[in-house]
């Protein structure tokens, strides 16, 4: 009896070692690329690979999100092909890239993204300056009545330290300094529109793809000039105050199936799905 | 047919056997031992690593600090900042008040109930009241959240005329909810330990089912009680999910409960997927996880003990 039972274990142990051999080998077989990063783009990076994979159904393409710092990680962990950043790549992460990989990355911008300013649709205010937006985010505008709206104290929302678009808006809303206490931080660009769309009195930030139930605030770089909402000619001109690249970054020079799908999105037919997600393209 | 035989065995393999299943009971000790150790390591760069402590000492950390020449000494949380700010009292402060709303809201609750169904309940309300509080405790942490983000952060906003939706208020009622279960479960353990024959005498001695609960049941299960409310506070401070959601996650250093706050458990949810490895910041974050750990710990001890204290004394109350 005994000696049965031996012989069981070691055909379980054999069919259990066959199993794992035949996943990993059929990992294998289909080609998957994997994309990684910022946030604002997982709706645009899915769009790309849903037609890609229509395209070319011998690859697999995942797309994951977690912000842009979590896309770079991976990045440098070697647990992703293609970083997605909505922020440019950090000195300490090249420098990271060269001591593990030997290699600079590769930036490929691949859309242009304005950053909106979310109002609630009740709040009579349509236009803010660069500079109110500025204050108003440091904390030193705490009152509607200060920019010409409502008595009524100015709610902020903005996005956790780990997102791109902090650090986009940080470095070039707030010149560096730092967001005033009181903003209420909140994952995903999602949670923000949310947020304002049920706060009379918020405001908040995040990609112009997002906005459902909110209306976007025009701005303008000083109390003078015309204010510009973002929308495909003024962030593609530059007129629109809060407007950036949205990046892929890779280890390498892309090859194979990566390179197919780089082609794809700098295409006219990639370029039209960013068009259609909410974003600009890049040429 | 040998299958019901007792074989006599080597003393090898019994010897063997006794030390696997020993092993197996000690892997939760070895585990508790080993998560400690490795999370208190990340944070060892603030005590000994000069590059760590020219961004964030204890003293930082504690005290208020002056960090622009024309403000007052102010306790600030901005780790991703030009000049990094890491005051764990607004912190600190934040996960304080979000406890103390949750125990206002579960303690009276809990106790109650608790009295309620040992005392008062006939046998079939407390066999339907007793599973659908302790069914409370199954609610995932993530959906109690999302309802206290959606549903429960509008009402108070209505209710109570409220300048943030998201505030200590709506994320300890949210974290009452799951406490309550902790609350009432110990306390009505304790309660129905209660030894009968303390009971009778009482009603021998004619006092009413009232004055046998308040003035002789409560008294005598109060260590339970106090278990009870020490357990659920550990869990309040521990609790990660729904102050990520609920609470507005803004580190803000104020006494009013209807201010946004930022916990010590969100502030590790939200910052550790980003922070550079080896830095600053992730040291603090570890250090804060290791706050959480102790605090944790103690109090679930120190529950325990009460316990044990307790039992051991209506048993021998009893004999």
């Amino acid at each position: 009896m005994k000696q049965r039972f031996c012989a069981n274990m070691a055909m379980v142990a054999l069919f259990a070692i066959v199993l794992t051999l035949g996943i990993s080998v059929s990992l294998n077989a289909g080609q998957t690329v994997t994309l990684k990063g910022s946030d604002t783009m997982l709706m645009l990076g899915q769009r790309w690979a849903e037609a890609f994979m229509a395209g070319n159904p011998s690859t697999i393409i995942q797309v994951t999100g977690g912000g842009s710092g979590v896309g770079f990680a991976a990045l440098i962990n070697g647990s992703t092909d293609i970083c997605e950043a909505s922020r440019p790549i950090k000195p300490g992460e090249i420098d990271k890239l060269k001591q593990r990989f030997n290699s600079q990355g590769v930036e490929i911008p691949v859309a242009r993204d304005g950053l909106a300013v979310y109002l609630n649709a009740e709040n009579p205010i349509a236009e803010l300056t660069v500079d109110q937006l500025r204050l108003i985010y440091l904390g030193t505008i705490t009152n509607w009545k200060e920019v010409g709206g409502p008595d009524q104290r100015i709610i902020l929302y903005g996005r956790e330290n780990s997102s791109g678009t902090y650090s986009f808006f940080k470095d070039n809303v707030l010149k560096g300094k730092d967001f005033a206490a009181q903003t209420q931080t909140l994952p995903g660009t999602a949670a923000v529109v949310n947020a304002v769309a049920k706060d009379k009195f918020g405001i908040g930030y995040g990609g112009a793809a997002y906005a459902k139930g909110v209306k976007y605030a025009k701005l303008k770089q000083t109390a003078e000039a015309p204010g510009y909402e973002p929308n495909l000619e003024t962030v593609r001109s530059g007129d629109y105050p809060l407007s950036r690249y949205l990046f892929w970054y890779l280890r390498n020079k892309p090859q194979g199936d990566v390179k197919k799908l780089v082609d794809f999105v700098l295409s006219n037919e990639g370029q039209e799905i960013v068009n259609k997600v909410g974003y600009f393209p890049v040429k | 047919m040998d299958r019901y035989q007792f074989k006599p065995k080597s003393k090898v393999r019994e010897f063997i056997g006794e030390k696997l299943i020993a092993l197996t009971a000690l892997a939760a000790l070895i585990g508790i031992v080993l998560i400690f150790v490795f999370i208190f390591k990340e944070s060892i760069p603030i005590f000994v690593d000069k590059a760590t402590q020219e961004e964030v000492t204890i003293d930082r950390m504690v005290f208020k600090q002056t960090f622009y020449e024309d403000e007052d000494a102010k306790w600030i949380w901005q780790p991703n900042s030009d000049i990094p700010k890491y005051s764990l009292m607004p912190l600190f402060i934040g996960t304080l008040k979000a406890a103390i709303i949750a125990m206002l809201f579960a303690t009276p609750l809990g106790v109650m109930a608790a009295i309620y169904t040992s005392e008062f309940a006939s046998k079939r309300t407390k066999e339907i009241i007793k599973p659908v509080i302790e069914l409370l405790a199954g609610i995932p942490s993530v959906v109690l959240g999302f309802f206290a983000l959606i549903v429960l952060a509008t009402f108070l906003q209505n209710a109570f005329g409220l300048t943030f939706r998201l505030n200590a208020l709506n994320a300890g009622l949210a974290l009452g909810i799951t406490i309550i279960p902790v609350i009432f479960t110990i306390s009505e353990d304790a309660m129905t330990a209660v030894p009968q024959s303390l009971r009778d005498a009482a009603i021998a001695l004619g006092a009413n089912p009232w004055q046998v609960s308040f003035t002789m049941v409560l008294p005598a299960a109060m260590p339970g009680i106090a278990a009870g409310i020490v357990l659920g506070f550990g869990r309040a401070i521990g609790e990660t999910m729904i102050v990520l959601m609920a609470s507005g996650n803004a580190a803000i250093s104020s006494l009013s409960f209807t201010d946004s706050i930022r916990t010590f458990s969100a502030t590790i949810a939200a910052e550790l997927a980003e922070v550079v490895f080896g830095s600053p910041h992730y040291s603090v974050l570890f250090l804060i996880g290791t706050l959480l750990f102790v605090f944790t710990f103690l109090t679930n001890l120190s529950g325990d003990i009460i316990l044990t204290k307790l039992r051991e004394r209506l048993q021998g109350r009893m004999s």
